[in-house]
């Protein structure tokens, strides 16, 4: 078989798929080299905007891929059409399996609550829009310097995390003032009082004075929008690149929250469409199948425990029992509105996971690591944990002071316990060069004590 | 890990691509960040860096990555997860590591854990640390008659073709390049061209001596300190005189002359007669290096512990020496802080120096302070007349 003959496979899988009923938007196939693979996981995005701090990342990508600890076979980018990159060095078995699993994939992110909700917000070409911002952040750097976008991007990149998905992308600016107070005038004295001529003007103003709102009226968790949105001196290009950071964000929200459906999902499928796939030669559905085990196992080769859970096998376990249970009906309806929460919650039962021997361990500073009596939902709990909100602290802006300090306060009670203080510092450095006035953080220390810091202003370049 | 190593990876593939990659791209810019860094603590860095060895014209300093901030919660003293196995309650799977407090769990290292390094270009650090010290350069007391002479300094973006440096040129037009995708390959912007500036020049050469004692009372540590010294006062020195000759003079209760290698690894034992390298210094002076066509530089390295019977014969010895040299710089390097040059060496030097004669001294007790101790000098040097 030559390279590219998994391509004449791809029609008959798709039909397969189709018939199976998966639901997708065309998909455009396109083989690249190693390296680019590696950016793009890098970068999450084929094209975007630069800054350091992804050279970082992709050097340990590359320390990782020369190491052989990781190999990269597709990423698959959702819209309309859908993109999906394969690695040029997979083998035509290896290239059958990505491409049935891409399917998983496509009508995964097709069908998924929240997939369908961020491809509202973002639109469907987050590929190009990516580009787009990348092109913007070129022409910033241009006009303004590197140094400043870079400011702004150390900034706002940070922020990453900290979005409100369920508001909208394009979200109003608060109500600058307060909803008028309900009338209390309609009883009959207050009338006749306001019909006195001369008391009228002193004491009871026609128009009450509308009174300004606080801002922000409620504790805001999306400080990439409220950033952009109130700080106090923030250029129209620095604003821009908030935005842009906090629209990919959006793109980014549902890939992370439903890591394990979705990779379940894709896996489930590709192992299924090989199997139904009558059409593939003995030798190129034997070597797909060999991948497919190497991919979804639990466990490293020659390894008996892990610490680690590999979601690509937890998830196609769980759908796999799932769909043998309660059918594929049942399946599809749980891949239209779960995410990784309730899926985990509701379909890791106490057999599955006695099936799957997960078990729960303990973790000491000092390097100690026990396993404990297992009970299911401490083991939904440490699974889920790294998930909440975005993978970050629960951090909301929480007041404006006069002199535009901006007072940020983190959720101790949410998160179980207090902000590493070395490093949040240095986000308000990073916050403190936008914000241009002073930014206090509120947590609690190790012993629960409230705890209170900031850093004091850089000088302001010129 | 090196920086050239990963550009250069697995050429036969992806070479060519990986240079003009975005993460190639945005790992040198990481790299230019950490430069800035290094640079802004150059001194401290480069008072331990290794520089003397070999001769070579680079510093490798190692660095680690940077980490770009982001909120995190404290690190838990415990941490419950999920793993995968033939695993029961009560097995333990891990050991307390034996690093005290490491508090690396299970999961893989933190980031920020890889260290490369950094290449700087001696000449480079140099330039750098004169213009943030603000250091001047050494008086030259020979050859008054400075002639000006046109050197290179620096770049601009217009000049004589036969001027143009294609080297930097390329480098701008990649920069460029690497922020316009779909750009052409040259543009005049990208052009750099060599600078010519008028300098003054002193007419003639200049020789500095570095004399260090080596007898037994001066540590390993001691020497390693008057040696990175050196090192420094000597780029200071090259940086003004095209043509600067350096005598390396050891002595012990005996003086040689050695060569730059060897006189590093110098080590002697026995007691210390400081007047014997004053006399060695002062026959070389005589027999290659005169005064009247040389200026001439000492920089005399000690613990100060000079036999007390010397004391006479290093006077007339010294006061000598100073009059044929344009300065002398004493460097007391010693462990115990506390004399501060109140040592036998360091009380000829002070009797000098209240004579008004061009000597100064100064007390170095850690790697750290190297840098004030050339900054003394130089300084110090500039604002005699």
């Amino acid at each position: 078989m030559t390279k590219n003959d998994w391509r004449e496979f791809l029609p008959r899988m798709e039909r397969l798929a189709t018939s199976a009923g998966l639901t997708y938007n065309p998909v455009e196939f396109e083989e690249v080299p190693n390296s680019f693979m590696m950016e793009i996981s890098v970068y999450g995005l084929p094209v975007r905007m630069p800054h350091w701090s992804f050279g970082v990342r992709y050097i340990y990508q590359l320390v990782q891929h020369r190491m052989g600890h990781s190999r990269l076979f597709e990423v698959v980018f959702p819209g309309n059409p859908g993109h999906a990159y394969l690695a040029n060095s997979n083998s035509v078995a290896e290239n059958i399996l990505v491409a049935a699993h891409v399917l998983g994939h496509a009508d995964f992110s097709r069908n998924n609550m929240l997939f369908r909700r961020s491809r509202e917000q973002v639109g469907d070409n987050i590929v190009e829009q990516a580009a787009n911002h990348a092109r913007q952040i070129g022409r910033a750097i241009e006009e303004h310097s590197l140094e400043r976008v870079e400011a702004v991007l150390d900034a706002a990149l940070a922020l990453e995390q900290h979005v409100d998905v369920n508001q909208r992308l394009q979200r109003d600016r608060y109500p600058e003032y307060l909803p008028p107070k309900a009338s209390v005038s309609d009883d009959t004295f207050r009338t006749r009082f306001a019909a006195l001529e001369d008391a009228s003007d002193a004491r009871n103003p026609a128009l009450p004075a509308r009174q300004r709102a606080p801002v922000p009226p409620r504790p805001e968790g999306d400080l990439l929008w409220f950033i952009a949105n109130y700080a106090p001196e923030l250029e129209g290009w620095e604003r821009d690149i908030f935005l842009a950071v906090r629209e990919e964000s959006f793109y980014f929200h549902p890939v992370f929250a439903t890591q394990i459906m979705n990779e379940g999902w894709a896996s489930y499928w590709h192992a299924r469409l090989l199997r139904e796939a009558d059409f593939l030669p003995q030798q190129a559905y034997v070597d797909a199948i060999k991948c497919h085990s190497d991919v979804v196992r639990p466990l490293a080769s020659g390894e008996r425990i892990a610490l680690t859970i590999n979601p690509y096998h937890l998830g196609f376990s769980l759908w796999e029992s799932i769909v043998e249970k309660d059918g594929l009906d049942a399946a599809r309806e749980i891949l239209q509105q779960d995410d990784d929460f309730s899926f985990v919650r509701n379909q890791l039962t106490w057999e599955r996971a006695q099936k799957l021997e997960l078990f729960r361990y303990r973790a000491e500073a000092s390097g100690q690591v026990k396993v404990v009596e297992p009970d299911l939902n401490s083991l939904h709990e440490a699974l889920l944990e790294p998930k909440y909100n975005f993978g970050a602290p629960s951090i909301a802006a929480r007041h404006i002071r006069i002199d535009g300090t901006l007072e940020l306060e983190h959720d101790h009670k949410v998160d179980g316990r207090g902000l590493d203080v070395e490093r949040s510092k240095k986000v308000i450095e990073y916050l403190q060069r936008v914000w241009r006035r002073p930014v206090i953080m509120k947590t609690i220390d190790e012993h629960g004590a409230e705890l209170e810091f900031t850093v004091p202003m850089a000088p302001v370049a010129a | 890990m090196d920086e050239s190593e990963i550009k250069s990876g697995n050429p036969r593939i992806n070479g060519w691509y990986e240079l003009f990659s975005r993460g190639a791209r945005d790992w040198l810019r990481h790299n230019d960040k950490v430069r800035e860094a290094v640079r802004e603590h150059l001194p401290e860095i480069i008072a331990g860096a290794d520089i003397v060895g070999g001769g070579s014209r680079t510093v490798r300093v190692p660095v680690r990555m940077l980490e770009h901030y982001h909120f995190r919660l404290r690190k838990p003293e415990q941490r419950e997860g999920v793993g995968q196995g033939a695993a029961k309650p009560g097995d333990v799977l891990a050991k307390p590591s034996q690093e005290e407090g490491s508090g690396k769990g299970p999961g893989g290292r933190d980031e920020g854990s890889i260290e490369f390094v950094l290449e700087f270009k001696v000449d480079d650090i140099v330039d750098w640390l004169w213009e943030e010290m603000r250091l001047p350069n050494l008086k030259a007391r020979v050859g008054k008659s400075e002639e000006s002479d046109w050197t290179r300094e620096g770049w601009d973006r217009k000049g004589a073709r036969s001027r143009l440096d294609r080297r930097r040129s390329l480098r701008e037009s990649i920069k460029r390049r690497s922020m316009q995708e779909d750009s052409p390959a040259f543009t005049d912007d990208d052009l750099r061209f060599r600078q010519l500036t008028r300098r003054e020049q002193p007419t003639i050469q200049a020789v500095v001596f570095l004399l260090m004692d080596v007898s037994g009372s001066m540590s390993e540590r001691d020497r390693q300190l008057a040696k990175s010294f050196f090192f420094w006062a000597v780029q200071g020195l090259r940086r003004q005189y095209r043509h600067l000759d350096t005598v390396f003079v050891a002595h012990t209760t005996e003086a040689w002359e050695f060569n730059e290698e060897e006189f590093f690894q110098v080590s002697g034992s026995g007691g210390t007669v400081a007047s014997s390298g004053f006399v060695k210094v002062r026959e070389l002076i005589g027999s290659r290096f005169s005064p009247a066509r040389y200026n001439v530089y000492l920089f005399y390295a000690s613990d100060g512990d000079n036999y007390s019977a010397d004391r006479a014969q290093a006077e007339t010895e010294l006061q000598s020496l100073a009059e044929l040299a344009n300065y002398c710089g004493y460097l007391e390097v010693s462990s115990a802080s506390q004399r501060q040059l109140s040592t036998e060496t360091g009380g000829l030097f002070k009797a000098l120096a209240d004579a008004g004669k061009p000597v100064g001294s100064f007390a170095l007790n850690r790697v750290e302070d190297i840098w004030e101790a050339v900054r003394h000098f130089f300084q110090h040097q500039a604002s005699e007349s």
